[in-house]
């Protein structure tokens, strides 16, 4: 089991006053945020934090973790001393009100073996339906013009014949529809927690985002792409391959395009009723002058071709 | 334990809406606390009357953020409201810089 320093995940010294604890604790909390945060770790630096204010936050925890003395190095091996928690009042006191699911082993030695809330109600007839849980989903976007299967890796707490909370590893193979969508909540009915007693167990929903693509951006059911062209096709319109996640498709660029122009494919994105629709910015890229021919022909252009690209700005 | 079986299920979208039941259960939070966010116009219930009420499936994603905005970060209803919209603003900039990019 790694060591936590609790203070060096809030960004605080030792000696830092329960005042500073809490704003650090709701700075951080706004940083990294899963909602708000785009950063990749935000998610697991959140858990970090949560973790550390559970303990930080309570004078009582945070005597006896500062009790463990601060010669440990972050993530070094570590196993608390036998009655490290003793004369300390929380013992047994198990969790506050922190959803403690996803806190460190670390945490769960020192402050989470014991008083785990729920008691089961066995004998009595007390029925409840179980908990819908929710989990998200990382696909393709190409995933969502072909469907795919994809294995889910879940972890849901579980009440054991003790009464005792477990978590428990499950993994299930989902199929992905065809046509769903950045943010689409997909229902798989019957596969959330377990009730109690007689009732039924709680859904699934599994929120659906898609990897990053190096062409596409999806919103909604519609696409959007950035395609290169060269400034002949641009100017003299050209038949030219683009494309699409389904497929290459032949593409007319109007004489005369520019850079910055869209153009629309109906019904190329992603699939549904009706389908959405790929836009295309156009893009023109200019030739390197790196030969002499090439060199010739934009001389030549330049004295051909009366043309000023900045005559809007009165230069 | 794994289950090898292979799961199929619904797409929540338009054509199979919530009840507010439902939306109730999948988020673990009451009626009334719904009702709010629709007094708020955060969420925006299809049907007359409240016990004909159907919620699409961006409301359920919507309700799971405000849920978690305001007890992580201790913010009340609306201003969790007006995080979101702005959430979803600048998820729509972000997309549009990405396509420019």
């Amino acid at each position: 089991m790694e060591y936590k320093d609790y203070y060096k995940i809030m960004g605080l010294e030792r000696s830092a006053s329960q005042d500073d604890i809490k704003r650090s604790y709701r700075k951080l909390a706004r940083k990294y945020h899963p909602d708000v945060s785009k950063e990749a770790d935000a998610e697991t630096r959140f858990k970090e934090v949560g973790e550390a204010y559970e303990v930080l936050k309570d004078p009582e925890k945070r005597a006896a973790y500062d009790h463990l003395g601060a010669n440990y190095k972050s993530g070094q091996d570590f196993h608390p001393p036998p009655n490290w928690d003793s004369g300390f009042e929380f013992r047994g006191g198990g969790f506050t009100d922190a959803d403690k699911a996803g806190f460190s082993d670390f945490f769960e030695e020192l402050f989470g073996h014991q008083g785990q809330g729920a008691q089961a109600a066995y004998g009595s007839q007390f029925n409840a339906r179980g908990q819908d849980h929710h989990a998200k989903v990382a696909v393709d976007l190409e995933d969502a013009f072909q469907g795919a299967t994809r294995s889910i890796s879940l972890q849901s707490p579980q009440l054991d014949a003790q009464g005792q909370i477990h978590l428990r590893n499950r993994t299930l193979n989902v199929k992905i529809p065809k046509g769903v969508k950045e943010g689409q909540l997909i229902r798989l009915a019957g596969q959330g927690n377990p009730g109690m007693g007689q009732g039924n167990k709680g859904d699934l929903y599994l929120e659906i985002h898609f990897n990053p693509h190096p062409v596409y951006r999806a919103q909604g059911h519609d696409l959007y792409m950035q395609l290169p062209i060269s400034p002949w096709e641009a100017a003299l319109g050209a038949a030219v391959k683009a494309p699409t996640p389904a497929g290459k498709i032949d593409l007319k660029i109007p004489a005369g395009s520019n850079s910055g122009n869209k153009l629309r494919l109906k019904g190329r994105g992603i699939p549904g009723n009706p389908a959405g629709d790929i836009y295309i910015t156009l893009s023109v890229v200019v030739p390197p002058a790196n030969t002499d021919q090439a060199k010739k022909l934009y001389e030549e252009m330049a004295n051909t071709l009366p043309f000023n690209p900045r005559a809007d700005m009165g230069v | 334990m794994t289950k090898q079986t292979l799961l199929t299920g619904i797409l929540v979208e338009d054509s199979n809406e919530l009840t507010l039941g439902e939306l109730s259960r999948a988020c673990g939070k009451p009626a009334e606390w719904l009702l709010a966010l629709v007094e708020e116009g955060v969420l925006e219930p299809v049907g007359d009357n409240q016990s004909q009420w159907r919620f699409r499936g961006y409301c359920l994603r919507r309700v799971r953020i405000i849920q978690r905005l305001e007890s992580d970060l201790g913010v009340n209803m609306a201003g969790a409201a007006l995080a979101l919209e702005l959430l979803e603003k600048i998820d729509e900039l972000r997309n549009q810089i990405a396509v420019i990019d």
